[in-house]
């Protein structure tokens, strides 16, 4: 066991014990050893002065990291809808087949390990999965065998990538078979970009005046929020405090969105750039990149961009040429929790705890990260800092609709011919996104992810945009040939495995709402339980304390609204059923004690 | 100290500044139903019970503080029922054997179970599979119990800020544990500050339960919350 | 009108539910005059043989019989009441409910310390048994029941105001005092 303590004492040593590093002490041994042992927990507590509770809270926390082993290799394949849709299913039963054991586990001889995992940003390119790390996409039960035979011989995991696909995904630093699969290019991510052409512009004016164009484009976060970005970084600069920070938002864990994937792979300068700019903006020094876990494979990459950068002089001492604006970017990696795409989970997390939502006020832009004001903006918002800075805001507000301005990233999957990304103009309608991606007779499309809508054929004339349909970007296309209620039901067993557990409305209430909907599902359900389903959902949305709670019965609200029939139909037309079943019941003690079930009427 | 005037239900109440909506509603005579909210330690707004409407946006009264001419609305038959709502769950999502418990009669989610007269959770019980952590020298930790409230966690500390007390996992799994060094050195004193900061029964310290009997307990003959109403 | 007619049952009970109907004391007089027992302990009625207005149980439902008992129960009342914290939630029976029914058979009939080693090691099968459920279910997650009182028992005179208002209509009144879950 001498191992554990060494492993254990070079990752605290190599992070100075420094406990807002926890995350990453516990990744390395994590990598190290396959598992965060109770007797590594104790030790990291006692070397950091943590008590141990805190650190197993933490290991406990996160997907990607375990107290068991998970294996030399550990497969975390995708069970988001999208990859259901795509044939998940039968890839993880040629997972199970080969490796002989089933999801959730590990193999008799340690060697893998089968985990499920929340959406990994791959919906374009699903079924998919993560092994050590590396991504694999487009999986056939073919493949699933030749991996696994790799595995089983010992392989590389990198090694058994064969196509690479497009762009920097091929850069030495990546090597990675995803594709970017840019369908559409607009004109403020996707159009050329002089690299340092926007600080160059902030820098020559005040940060006052920074702020005044991005007010000048009314840029709207682009997380899903939507919240105006120029309000946000002068509520920051304002804040009394001896130091600010900028934080990307690059958690992008909305089911079906993977644009930011894309953003980071492809135009990382144009980002960095941004930050600085809104290091500038509100006078910060530090910035910090909040990458999630899934994205990986792409942090030497982005750790070279930023070295590049820093020998350009857009980052670092007097970046852009400013005298007196330094400004640097680090990368904060994050473990596996949707909910760290809240910013104050997201700023928790990054200062090495578990990733729960702080009350507020105040708000992150008030006491953020280590209790500076900090501004939260999510990738793309920050790229199209970027471009605004280069054009103006005048350039960017004559795009979209009046309150959607300019253009959005829409990542796009589900049942349609082109998958990928979009860029679009704020304002096209459903129907005409659908005709461009090939999603025409889609029964239904949801639009910003799970947490988002559900829409059905009536709203396909609606325009996206925040005053109709509001996005994060995640558009996911369902053909009539899909079980809707069944999609819903995913949904909610995402958004259960994903709440963070601190208030009781989201912890409780999405089981319970769950089941009512597994009740109705299985044809036990009366109008009673429809209504009461209903208005269980407004509870929990109106009770809980952050975003996830409070958007989470979406699926079921939303198709409640909008799809009707579709339950209505499963309803049994008595006054009342609890679904309860005798001979079910009585099932397993008539087979402990070798008798029949004798129950009349069966 | 500056005073501020804000409206509950369209009562005028004072606060100081700084305060939360539950601390000034108290001091006003108005009842803010309340569970996780402890006098002493940092509210944390995990039971969402006190939830009132601010401007029309439902608002956790522990963690809000007030603000000049806030209008606060508190007994609506909305929020009474959803606050219900909550107090339900809690009792669905544990395993809540109110007649074996030794807390019973002091406990905090039960007399709120009293004050809002509940009959029956209207959720289905969830008949959760929980440990009991019999393992430390001087309490027990009943996992069927615990609501999460998290108080422990938030209020009792060593004496140089460790948590003794800590959450583990998240979600529905989410379950409070003790570090067994740090519980194994806790004094008497502590151990009945734990058990007495605890709500409900899920933290008891060993051999002091059952103590006051039925009919002298906290709960037993005045509703929670009777003390604060004028 | 005609006096109501009541019949009550201890499914998964103690019986305590109804002891503690009892403790109304004299006002047991003044019941009588209010109400007609019919298939009850009380009176020892095993069948029913007419449609009665209330059913009041005591107890959850942990077997079989349990189960077709109360379903008796809700065909043959209007009114179904849940009397005590055992029919509302399982109570104390229920504290099975996270250990896996094998278990439980086994601890019970193979492996308890009363278990006098010369006799055969069985499982009880005879088809005369009840059935033993996969866990304790509260009433209405079998039938519908309409009212519920809780306490562990439900005090006297909160069975006694409940009775009052089930056969005479008037409004049902709750000291705080006897509303209480243990």
């Amino acid at each position: 066991m001498g191992n554990i303590a060494e492993v254990v004492s070079k990752a605290v040593e190599s992070y100075q014990k420094d406990p807002t590093r926890l995350l990453d002490v516990i990744r390395d041994v994590q990598d190290a050893l396959g598992q965060v042992s109770d007797e590594a927990i104790v030790q990291i507590g006692h070397l950091m002065n943590l008590s141990k509770v805190d650190v197993e809270g933490v290991v406990t926390f996160y997907h990607f990291f375990s107290k068991s082993p998970v294996g030399k290799y550990t497969v975390y394949l995708n069970n988001s809808a999208v990859a259901v849709m795509m044939g998940r299913g039968a890839i993880a039963k040629a997972f199970e087949k080969e490796v002989g054991c089933s999801f959730g586990s590990l193999s008799e001889d340690g060697k893998i390990g089968l985990y499920d995992t929340s959406c990994i940003g791959m919906n374009d390119q699903e079924p998919a999965a993560i092994i050590n790390g590396v991504v694999f996409t487009n999986l056939t039960e073919k493949r699933v065998k030749e991996l696994v035979t790799g595995m089983k011989a010992g392989r590389n995991v990198s090694d058994m990538v064969k196509d690479l696909g497009d762009g920097n995904n091929q850069s030495e630093l990546v090597k990675s078979m995803v594709k970017n699969n840019i369908r559409q290019r607009g004109s403020v991510l996707f159009a050329p970009y002089e690299s340092g052409s926007a600080l160059r512009k902030a820098v020559a004016g005040t940060p006052e005046d920074v702020i005044n164009e991005i007010k000048n484009a009314e840029l709207r976060g682009r997380g899903g929020a939507g919240f105006p970005t120029g309000m946000k970084w002068d509520f920051c600069r304002r804040a009394q405090g001896e130091r600010h920070y900028v934080v990307c938002n690059a958690d992008e864990g909305e089911p079906g969105t993977f644009k930011d994937r894309v953003i980071l792979t492809e135009i990382p300068e144009m980002l960095f750039e941004g930050m600085a700019v809104a290091g500038y903006a509100v006078g910060a020094a530090e910035g910090i990149l909040y990458l999630r876990a899934e994205y990986m494979y792409l942090k030497k990459f982005l750790e070279k961009v930023l070295d590049d950068l820093r020998k350009k002089n857009i980052l670092g001492k007097n970046a852009g040429g400013k005298t007196g604006f330094d400004f640097d970017v680090k990368i904060q990696m994050g473990a596996g929790a949707y909910i760290c795409g809240e910013e104050s989970a997201l700023i928790q997390s990054a200062e090495g705890k578990r990733g729960e939502p702080r009350n507020r006020p105040p708000f992150p832009v008030q006491r953020g990260y280590g209790g500076y004001p900090t501004t939260v903006n999510n990738v793309e918002t920050l790229c199209a800092v970027s471009r605004i800075m280069v054009e103006g805001g005048k350039w960017f507000a004559s795009m979209g609709t009046v309150q959607s301005r300019g253009m959005k990233l829409l990542s796009v999957s589900g049942d349609c011919d082109k998958p990928g990304i979009y860029e679009v103009e704020w304002g096209i309608t459903l129907e005409q996104l659908l005709k461009t991606v090939g999603g025409s007779g889609a029964q239904a499309v949801v639009i910003g992810g799970p947490s988002g809508t559900i829409v059905g054929k009536e709203a396909f004339g609606k325009k996206v945009c925040y005053q109709e349909l509001g996005t994060g970007g995640s558009v996911i296309v369902i053909s009539k040939k899909r079980n809707l209620l069944e999609i819903v039901h995913n949904f909610m067993e995402f958004f259960i495995e994903e709440s963070c557990g601190w208030c009781v409305p989201c912890r409780a209430g999405n089981v319970i709402i769950t089941n009512k909907l597994e009740k109705i599902m299985a044809g036990n359900g009366t109008k009673t339980d429809l209504a009461e389903l209903e208005s269980w959902c407004k509870i929990v949305k109106g009770m809980s304390r952050c975003g996830l709670g409070q958007t989470s019965p979406n699926p079921i609200a939303t198709t409640i609204a909008n799809f009707r029939s579709l339950y209505e139909e499963k309803l049994k037309k008595v006054e009342y059923e609890t679904g309860f079943d005798l001979l079910k019941s009585v099932q397993e003690s008539c087979k402990v004690a070798n008798r029949k079930p004798k129950i009349e009427g069966h | 100290m500056s005073e501020l005037t804000f409206f509950i239900d369209n009562k005028e109440c004072k606060a100081k500044k700084g305060q939360t909506i539950t601390e000034a509603a108290r001091d006003n005579g108005v009842y803010i139903p309340t569970l996780c909210d402890y006098p002493g330690i940092r509210p944390a707004g995990t039971c969402r019970i006190c939830t009132v409407k601010v401007n029309g946006r439902n608002m956790a009264g522990c963690t809000t503080p007030v603000e000049e001419g806030m209008i606060v609305e508190n007994k609506t038959a909305e929020l009474e029922d959803m606050r219900k709502a909550i107090i339900e769950m809690l009792f669905v999502e544990g395993n809540h054997m109110c007649p074996t418990c030794e807390k019973s009669g002091n406990c905090d989610l039960q007399a709120l179970g009293y004050r809002y007269t509940m009959m029956v959770p209207r959720f289905p019980y969830l008949w959760p599979s929980r440990e009991i952590d019999a393992s430390m020298p001087k309490i027990v930790i009943d996992k069927n119990r615990c609501i999460q409230c998290l108080r422990c966690v938030r209020g009792i500390t060593t004496a140089d800020g460790k948590h003794i007390f800590g959450t583990l996992h998240r979600g529905d799994k989410t379950r409070i544990s003790a570090d067994p060094e740090l519980v194994a050195a806790m004094t008497d004193e502590q151990a009945q500050k734990a058990m007495d900061i605890c709500p409900v029964g899920a933290i008891l310290k060993r051999e002091v339960g059952f103590k006051v009997p039925m009919g002298k307990r906290k709960y037993d003959s005045a509703p929670i919350g009777s003390d604060i109403e004028k | 009108m005609s006096k109501p007619i009541v019949a009550t049952a201890s499914l998964a009970g103690c019986f305590g539910c109804h002891m503690s109907l009892l403790d109304i004391d004299d006002r047991i007089l003044q019941l009588i005059d209010l109400v007609e027992f019919h298939k009850s302990p009380v009176d020892d009625i095993k069948k029913f043989t007419k449609m009665c207005d209330v059913g009041i149980i005591e107890g959850g439902c942990c077997n079989s019989e349990n189960v077709e008992n109360l379903r008796d129960f809700r065909k043959n009342c209007k009114i179904l009441v849940a009397l005590g914290e055992c029919a509302i939630m399982g109570g104390l029976p229920a504290m099975r409910n996270d250990i896996p029914v094998k278990e439980c058979l086994e601890e019970a009939y193979l492996g308890s310390p009363t278990i006098d080693p010369k006799d055969p090691k069985i499982i009880p099968n005879d088809d005369d048994i009840p059935m033993i459920l996969d866990r304790v279910y509260p009433l209405h997650e079998i039938v519908k029941i309409d009212y519920f009182l809780p306490g562990c028992p439900p005090r006297a005179d909160l069975i006694w105001e409940a009775l009052l208002t089930l056969a005479t209509g008037k409004e049902l009144n709750i000291p705080y005092e006897v509303f209480k879950f243990d």
